[in-house]
């Protein structure tokens, strides 16, 4: 094996396994002791011991959780599935909150890259609401879509106000990445390709098409990256918040149980996804950006 | 009435002090078919003055007219081949000359379209590479595709910005001659800016130095009156060609010269001395080499 090969497979190893390691340390050990009780009985008394005593450690959890990973599909309940199945649901909210979040930012991002009276006029109020937590935004939605409801013939409601307040979220807080990069893509279209089209005096929907989108694209991916992190992070909360089933709805639930084991399972799986997910978009802005 | 005419035309960027007046008193006249070269230093204002023929920058006074109608805009009927060739990089080199014929000539049948793209892409011997995209092109290969789509929207004036400097000599050399041939074939108006001024006087009619900036403006032109087609090695030995470089290069190196200027700066001169193996060691430090600054101030003429 070479070196490069060992060093890029083994080394995240090491560090897996120095955290796993600490994890290990600071997890509670459950201690099983003989106690003579007030009766003068000897009775067996389990306690845990440790820096976070409640925190179970990684064979513990793997116990706890292995129900829940080994049949990730499994529905017993509304909020009791598999890993994999809540995994599933989260990720159609977010497919949904990014696809919003993608179709109302990019032509806002074209608006603030091209017209400077565009930009003047709203930059400061998109520098104010940037920084504002998903956790502010999900009251508001729930405010502003309250009438929202669609039901089926047997009165389930399909869609309500929960479900547009989650959507709307993630949507406004996935989508600055978005925006801001694509805006910085149109400002930095070099002037040479303007110039083409003006010599061709090419309509301003072929310029569009022929020009600025394929010229931005780069940059937009880079954003379109960017907001599927955001939307995967705003999830979390969206569903805590909203007690929609999901990951971030089941981790919240087992923090209310106590079952520290589930929780840790919820964040383990919260990560990896994120991971996936900016892998496969690094993949497709990659693409984009060879041309 | 000259065919494309530019006269009392100044140019120039920035505002307040930033200001620099690129171009001033610019005027000349170029008659239908001629070939026009322009000659002058880097930097002197030769892409600003073929912007303002094309139509992408307008004067700050005087004005640019092609026969007879000011020019406002760009347009179609000044085909550009600009310095760094802007291609679209993400479209191949068919569709980037395509992009042009279609926008030029919509009403003609996709057959007449794509006979006619190809007709230029064959004429720069770029037939093998159509379906390549620029960034898989050489330096060379580009200028062409440039020069193509330029050529391939029949324009009535072509402007070509230093379209063979990127080159290397060899394909520059055949680059000129693919020039030419085009040129006498279809009789177009050419303005050529080059900073070479025996390509100019192989390919124009008449040179014009561009003198240095700011205020650059252009000199007494000279006309070429050497025989076509012309030998790129039997004109060293043309009389005519020697006094025409050498009014050409005059003018450039002296009335039209750069401007003298006194710089005054600091040099710091090289202060290493080497390693004293004989001086004592010491502890932790080892043998430093010894240092010495030298300064040394100076004032220089630049230009000549
Ligand atoms: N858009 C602009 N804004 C400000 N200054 C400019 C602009 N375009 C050109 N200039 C200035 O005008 C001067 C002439 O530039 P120009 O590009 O016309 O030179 P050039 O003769 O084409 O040079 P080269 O031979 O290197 O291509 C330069 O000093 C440049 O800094
Ligand atoms: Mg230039």
């Amino acid at each position: 094996m070479n070196k490069t090969k060992f060093d890029s497979i083994l080394l995240p190893f090491v560090g897996i396994a120095a955290c796993v390691f600490i994890w290990w340390c600071v997890a509670g050990k459950p201690v099983t002791k003989q106690v003579r009780d007030d009766f003068g009985d000897v009775v067996t008394v389990t306690s845990r011991v440790g820096i976070s005593a409640d925190l179970p450690g990684p064979i513990e959890t793997w116990h706890k959780t292995r129900d829940y990973i080994l049949k990730p599909f499994e529905k017993r309940g509304e909020l009791d599935q598999g890993i994999l199945a809540f995994t599933w649901l989260s990720l159609k909210l977010v497919a949904q909150g990014y696809c919003i979040a993608l179709l109302v930012g990019t032509p806002i991002g074209f608006c603030l890259g091209l017209s400077k009276t565009f930009s003047k006029i709203f930059d400061p109020i998109i520098q104010i609401l940037r920084p504002v937590s998903p956790l502010a935004w999900l009251p508001l939605g729930m405010v502003l879509f309250s009438s929202v409801k669609i039901s089926d013939a047997a009165g389930h409601v399909l869609f309500g106000a929960i479900d547009a307040a989650a959507l709307f979220t993630i949507a406004v807080c996935a989508m600055w990445p978005t925006v801001l990069n694509t805006a910085v893509g149109v400002r930095a279209i070099p002037q040479d390709y303007l110039n083409v089209a003006k010599v061709l005096k090419l309509s301003r929907a072929k310029t569009l098409c022929k020009v600025l989108v394929p010229a931005t694209l780069p940059y937009m991916f880079t954003g379109f990256r960017l907001s599927l992190g955001i939307a995967w992070l705003v999830i979390v909360a969206a569903e805590m918040l909203t007690g929609r089933p999901g990951v971030g709805g089941f981790l919240w639930q087992q923090y209310n149980a106590q079952s520290f084991a589930h929780i840790i399972l919820c964040i383990l799986t919260i990560g990896v996804v994120g991971f996936v997910l900016d892998r496969l978009m690094s993949v497709v802005e990659r693409r984009f950006k060879a041309v | 009435m000259a065919f494309l005419e530019l006269k009392k035309v100044r140019k120039g960027f920035g505002a307040g002090e930033k200001r620099t007046q690129v171009l001033s008193d610019i005027d000349i006249a170029i008659e239908e078919g001629e070939f026009v070269a322009i000659v002058g230093y880097s930097g002197a204002g030769k892409t600003t003055l073929i912007s303002l023929i094309a139509g992408l920058l307008r004067p700050d006074s005087g004005s640019v007219t092609l026969k007879g109608v000011e020019i406002t805009e760009p347009g179609p009927d000044r085909g550009v081949v600009f310095q760094n060739y802007s291609l679209l990089p993400w479209m191949t080199v068919y569709e980037n000359i395509a992009l042009a014929v279609d926008q030029i000539f919509p009403n003609w049948s996709p057959e007449k379209k794509k006979q006619h793209t190809e007709k230029y892409i064959a004429m720069v011997n770029l037939s093998p590479a159509r379906e390549k995209k620029p960034g898989e092109l050489s330096g060379g290969m580009r200028q062409r595709v440039s020069v193509a789509r330029a050529l391939a929207m029949e324009p009535q004036v072509l402007l070509l910005d230093e379209p063979l400097s990127a080159l290397d000599a060899l394909t520059r050399a055949t680059l000129q001659d693919e020039i030419e041939r085009i040129w006498e074939k279809e009789k177009r108006t050419v303005v050529l800016i080059t900073n070479d001024v025996d390509e100019g006087i192989l390919l124009a009619d008449r040179i014009v130095p561009l003198s240095a900036g700011p205020n650059a403006t252009l000199g007494p032109s000279v006309r070429v009156d050497i025989e076509r087609p012309r030998d790129r090695k039997a004109i060293n030995h043309d009389p005519r060609y020697k006094e025409i470089r050498r009014e050409v290069i005059g003018y450039l190196l002296g009335d039209g010269g750069r401007k003298r200027v006194k710089v005054s700066k600091t040099l710091v001169l090289p202060n290493l001395l080497p390693e004293d193996l004989d001086a004592p060691r010491q502890w932790f430090r080892g043998r430093q080499p010894r240092r010495r600054d030298e300064i040394k101030h100076e004032a220089v003429e630049i230009g000549s």
